[in-house]
């Protein structure tokens, strides 16, 4: 029996057909995995599913009754819910008031608080979801979040659960975490939908897998009879390097050097301690670490964003510890924040407003403090066409495209005054396959263009194959520094939990 | 959430449709208002179009009540466009009104072509150091500008009838500075409607925003830090001096607001002179969507009701209060997502086609 049937559903946004006549069976009590690269039409079809979004054509049958969904709240009466890739929560309110919100058990007039703290209580009991009922959702991790929402969306009873990329934001630990979870829920008879652009995730949780390209459905699988590689092509429409190829490199100047860096967040009581590192010309320095152990800390120190206790910063032999942001980025200095909408973008401007973000003070984008449209429209059009960002139109809004689109906007931006270093945080979080093999090679060429590059990253895969020598971060100390090839895998995950390892150094 | 997002990214045509829609469900309200309390629609809503629009005295005195109302509005935007919300315009007012009137009375002896435009620029100034407090505050604190700029509006308004009274009180019972010099007073336009060519300096002030937001890099930056000022200070914005800089732009423009009532229309600084148009400015932005020809077209249609609304008390003997009432359902409409989903449910809109998160 199917849980959820959809039949030739199409939706089109504009001239964007997101979805084209798409068929989808999911049987009941499956984890049913998602793939498709950014834009393939992944959330749009999940969301007409839980009627957010109203469909062109098609039908959708719930347990084999054609069903006309015009509202989530319609959806979660039928028992589906979804769990968006940013989390719908109300920041201070606590864990159980943000469950129970809109359905409170109540005693009179009044909400029977015993009762809703058991209720969360038996469902995160049943299901092994570790959270604190009172805890105020701003105070606790991202994982917790995530599964407050899964309570939340099993206290409304849900039957079927979509999870958009629900890994992007988590530790290893954590998405290992989840897929325990998920496997209980499975065991319990609920319907899993699950999107991620991990294939590696896809292997190890899902029975079966359904593939989308450029709105349409590419096929469905059985996860036990395929492999990463056929995935990939299935996605991509052609054979992606899943591993890709690095050069041997000589030694060279320095680039940029921290020296003693120390400082304290007030707010997270993390310090960073003596933290000091050299990258040099044409090298490619990773920093591994969970996240939340002092890399935005880092970060900011290092683009002046954070004031510092003690340190040097220095950039080709000149101090640049006392510049501005903006001065440092003038000097030669690039930038690619970990969270690309909240600091990286503005997703109410276009495509072009974005593109002169952190310039528009400066030529050709601005003579004396007067935009030159022509100018802006020009470079905007360049980057479009050498990152391959699929757009409408020069003038599209940032929250229209989706969200390797947005990746591949923001590096291009960065890149576009030819940086001498390079700082990119997360530069692959939720991007599909093919734009991981288009990103990993461009940082690989900057690299062998004698750029200096410093790769913080949450993925000891793309550290491993992009890094050539390696940091470990805990606790906002650096615990280990090393070749690439001198860390096995093993061992960099014990650094990053903190315990002590015999690396050999060389 | 999903609709006041919708809101924001209706296209301009769009926009205008709308507010036009709104604005007619509050005259047929109103109309109901008029019927019911026993007077005549048709008479009352003739009296208003002739009084707005009827003559060109009639006319003149729409735009004599807009002009206020366009800076207030603009100050408003100003500051919202950087994602502030200036409450303060009232305070501000003040002081460009007491700055203007005192370099006026101070400076007599300067010729009219000097000392109007420096009188002007000393309401500008002094409406815009009012407003850098609470810009500094927010910049540098945290302090919310909400808050602060209420509270600055009592300062303002206290302040400036506290140093009227002990420095520059004219001879007298009411507590008003002596007349600023002939020279100084705007001329009208149409005689005796005291109408005057502030209108212009009103209009010439749009049209600079709209090109400051459009063209220029400051315009830029502060639409960046009032979007998403985390984006904007990674990209090297300076947030806070972007934050001051739209508070005292804001300020001073609420400033001008002072500046030409005091040039046009009171020829002196009276305590107490405003009716509130720093509070009116917010509604006036609301409903001109923060951008300042959107303000412009706000302010002329409060001006027509206000205009309208007096004649319709004055022939048909209808209370202009019910003109207010319309104001308010205006604003009511434009601003109430929930009405657009009872229009919504009228026309089937097809939903995810904007930004829909
Ligand atoms: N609200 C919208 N308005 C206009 N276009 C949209 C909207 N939402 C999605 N699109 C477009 O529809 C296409 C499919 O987008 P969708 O978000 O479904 O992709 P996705 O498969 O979820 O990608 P990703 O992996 O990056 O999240 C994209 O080209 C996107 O630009
Ligand atoms: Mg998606």
């Amino acid at each position: 029996m199917y849980a959820v049937e959809l039949r030739g559903i199409s939706k089109k946004f504009g001239d964007i057909l997101a979805n084209d006549n798409i068929d989808l069976a999911i049987k009941k009590g499956e984890i049913h995995c998602l793939l498709g690269e950014n834009g393939a039409g992944k959330t749009t079809l999940m969301k007409i599913l839980f009627g957010l979004y109203s469909k062109d054509s098609g039908s959708i049958f719930i347990n084999n009754q054609e069903i006309n969904i015009d509202s989530p709240r319609k959806a979660i009466d039928l028992g589906i819910s979804m769990i968006h890739q940013h989390f719908m929560l109300v920041n201070r309110f606590t864990v159980t008031e943000n469950i129970i919100a809109g359905e409170e058990p109540s005693k009179g007039i009044f909400i029977d608080e015993k009762e809703a703290l058991k209720r969360v209580e038996e469902i995160a009991g049943r299901y092994n979801l570790r959270i604190n009922p009172t805890a105020v959702i701003e105070d606790i991790s991202v994982g917790e979040q995530q599964r407050v929402e899964i309570i939340k969306a099993l206290y409304r009873k849900a039957e079927i659960l979509i999870l958009d990329e629900p890994t992007a934001v988590l530790t290893p630990q954590e998405t290992e975490e989840l897929f325990q979870v998920m496997r209980e829920l499975k065991n319990d008879g609920k319907t899993i939908i699950f999107i991620t652009h991990k294939l590696k995730e896809t292997m190890a949780i899902s029975d079966r897998v359904t593939i989308l390209r450029n709105g349409k459905k590419a096929g469905t699988v059985n996860t036990a009879e395929t492999d990463p590689v056929q995935l990939a092509r299935m996605m991509v429409g052609r054979d992606v390097l899943l591993q890709v190829e690095k050069s041997e490199r000589e030694k060279n100047n320095v680039i940029f050097e921290v020296k003693d860096l120390s400082l304290k967040n007030v707010s997270s009581n993390l310090s960073l301690k003596n933290v000091n590192f050299q990258i040099e010309k044409g090298e490619i320095l990773g920093l591994a670490g969970v996240e939340g152990n002092g890399q935005l800390e880092l970060e900011e120190a290092i683009m002046g964003l954070r004031p510092i206790e003690k340190g040097t910063f220095i950039l080709n032999g000149r101090d640049i510890s006392s510049f501005s942001t903006r001065e440092k980025r003038n000097t030669g200095m690039a930038y690619i924040p970990s969270d690309r909408l909240k600091r990286g973008l503005i997703e109410s401007f276009t495509i072009e407003e974005n593109v002169m973000l952190g310039s528009e003070w400066k030529p050709p984008f601005a003579k004396r403090g007067i935009i030159d449209e022509d100018k802006i429209k020009e470079y905007t059009e360049k980057i479009i066409k050498e990152f391959d960002i699929k757009c409408s139109s020069t003038k599209a809004r940032v929250s229209e495209l989706s969200g390797g689109n947005q990746q591949k906007l923001l590096i291009g931006r960065e890149l576009l005054a030819d940086p001498e270093f390079i700082l990119a945080s997360q530069p692959t979080r939720g991007v599909d396959v093919g734009a991981v093999e288009y990103i990993h090679n461009l940082l690989l060429q900057l690299r062998d263009r004698g750029k200096g590059i410093l790769l913080i990253s949450a993925e000891l895969d793309e550290l491993r194959s992009l890094s050539d020598r390696i940091m470990v971060i805990y606790e906002g100390r650096i615990v280990a520094e090393g070749r690439t090839e001198d860390f096995t895998e093993e061992e960099l995950g014990l650094l990053m939990a903190g315990q002590e390892v015999e690396v050999l150094q060389s | 959430m999903k609709i006041i997002e919708k809101i924001k990214n209706m296209s301009f045509l769009a926009n205008i449709l709308y507010s036009i829609l709104a604005i007619i469900f509050a005259l047929i309200i109103g109309a109901v208002l008029i019927f019911l309390s026993g007077h005549n629609v048709i008479n009352a809503y003739y009296n208003l179009f002739y009084g707005a629009f009827g003559n060109t005295y009639n006319l003149s005195q729409t735009l004599l009540k807009t002009i206020p109302l366009i800076f207030t509005g603009l100050a408003v935007a100003v500051s919202f466009q950087c994602g502030l919300f200036n409450i303060g315009g009232e305070g501000q007012l003040y002081w460009g009104a007491f700055a203007t009137a005192i370099t006026a009375i101070t400076f007599a002896k300067l010729p009219g072509p000097v000392l109007i435009p420096l009188s002007i620029l000393a309401g500008a100034a002094a409406g815009g150091i009012w407003g850098i407090f609470p810009g500094y505050l927010k910049a540098k604190t945290g302090a919310h500008e909400v808050i602060t700029t209420i509270m600055l509006n009592y300062i303002g308004i206290l302040g400036t009838t506290f140093f009227l009274k002990n420095y520059f009180k004219a001879d007298g019972p009411v507590d008003q500075t002596v007349f600023i010099p002939e020279s100084t007073r705007l001329k009208e336009l149409i005689p005796y409607s005291r109408l005057t060519w502030a209108i212009f300096i009103a209009i010439f002030t749009v049209i600079l925003l709209d090109l400051f937001f459009k063209k220029t890099s400051a315009g830029y930056d502060m639409k960046a830090v009032g979007q998403n000022i985390s984006a904007a200070e990674y990209a090297g914005i300076s947030t806070s001096r972007v934050l001051i800089m739209s508070m005292c732009l804001s300020g001073a423009i609420a400033g001008l607001t002072g500046s030409t009532m005091v040039l046009g229309v009171l020829h002196r600084f009276i305590t107490n002179f405003s009716p509130g148009y720093g509070f009116t400015g917010i509604a006036v932005a609301v409903l001109g969507r923060n951008k300042p020809w959107g303000v412009f077209l706000a302010a002329l249609l409060f001006g027509a009701l206000e205009a309208g609304g007096m004649s319709m008390q004055l022939f048909a003997r209808i209370p202009s209060d019910l003109m207010t009432i319309v104001q308010g359902l205006v604003i009511i409409f434009v601003a109430a997502p929930a009405f657009i989903q009872v229009i919504g449910k009228l026309i089937p809109v097809r939903r995810g086609a904007g930004l829909d998160e």
